[in-house]
């Protein structure tokens, strides 16, 4: 292979200087950084400058900032009812964080924040310990009882550990699932785009063929951004759905 | 150099998980046409179950993809 597909991933330092010294570890800026600023920076911009002047007819900017706060607050009415309204900053915050850096991952020459199982297992943590920091603020004990569906108790002596099993593999699933994506489809293009560059240094026929890699990496790249909203859509509406049981444990609202 | 060609193949094998993901995959489209083509008013309002399924299956066999990078490079 005359490139590696794996060297779009590298975490490397901006500066030759590191940042801070905490504890003996040397903090440096690195392009993971730069770009997750980058990612904030763009999401304010947008809804700042789009909802400063509001308009009763909107106009495109307005709608695009009112249609992403509509979808959040469906997608949050429909899974938790009316007091899960509480947890929308939050839940939208994750949305257009995750949404942001899947997409402009897709711009060539960038970095995937979310490619980054560091950066998609601290957000699934902070998911996790606020549905379980809820959990027990609302419930109190009573919280434990998520663990325990209705059940004949002999069945209960199965049941219970598979539902501990279940939640202790929830934080994993929901981070390893974002970063999987966003790393199996980058890696495809790498690979379809050396497979162009082979072919066309082969010459003669060869180098008429890559045309086909070429056109099956304008499709992936098409199906890639399907998947960077859908995954963005999949981990809020997750952490609705988590943050659900802890408001309601298993009754129905 | 036993080890490394140990590591290919183990790392050809984890990409198995691939077969049970299409399969899910396939299943959650085919259900979803089955019954959207019986009752194509209620389609609508199942789209994002439908994708919220094709997301879960989808990430089964990634699974599989993270285990044979584990495999391949740790």
């Amino acid at each position: 292979m005359a490139m590696n597909p794996m060297e779009q991933f590298e975490v490397k330092p901006l500066f030759q200087h590191p940042l801070l010294n905490i504890a003996g570890h040397d903090i440096y800026f690195t392009n993971q950084a730069l770009f997750m600023c980058v990612v904030v920076a763009a999401i304010s911009l947008f809804l700042t400058l789009t909802v400063s002047k509001n308009r009763l007819v909107p106009t495109r900017g307005q709608s695009m900032a009112e249609l992403s706060y509509e979808f959040v607050a469906n997608m949050i009415h429909s899974t938790m009812g009316e007091d899960g309204l509480a947890f929308f900053p939050f839940i939208f915050t994750l949305f257009m964080f995750v949404l942001f850096s899947n997409f402009f991952g897709l711009v060539p020459w960038t970095f995937t924040v979310t490619s980054q199982i560091a950066i998609t297992f601290a957000l699934a943590s902070i998911v996790i310990l606020t549905m379980v920091i809820t959990g027990f603020m609302k419930h109190g004990l009573r919280f434990l009882t998520l663990f325990v569906p209705k059940a004949p108790w002999y069945l209960l002596l199965l049941l219970v550990p598979i539902e501990v099993i279940s939640f202790l593999t929830r934080p994993v699933s929901l981070s390893v699932r974002l970063f999987a994506n966003m790393l199996a489809g980058h890696t495809l293009l790498a690979v379809f785009a050396s497979f162009v560059i082979l072919l066309g240094a082969a010459g003669g026929v060869l180098s008429v063929l890559s045309i086909a890699p070429l056109l099956l990496i304008v499709a992936i790249f098409a199906l890639e951004m399907l998947v960077a909203f859908l995954q963005a859509y999949v981990f809020a509406i997750l952490t609705c759905i988590y943050l659900n049981e802890a408001l309601h444990l298993h009754d129905h609202q | 150099m036993e080890l490394a060609a140990a590591k290919m193949i183990g790392a050809g094998l984890a990409c198995f998980a691939l077969a049970g993901a299409g399969i899910g995959i396939g299943l959650v489209f085919g259900s979803y046409l089955q019954g959207a083509l019986r009752n194509p008013g209620a389609a609508a309002s199942q789209t994002a179950n439908m994708f919220l399924g094709f997301a879960l299956c989808e990430a089964t066999g990634l699974f599989g993809l993270v285990v044979a990078f584990m495999i391949l490079f740790m």
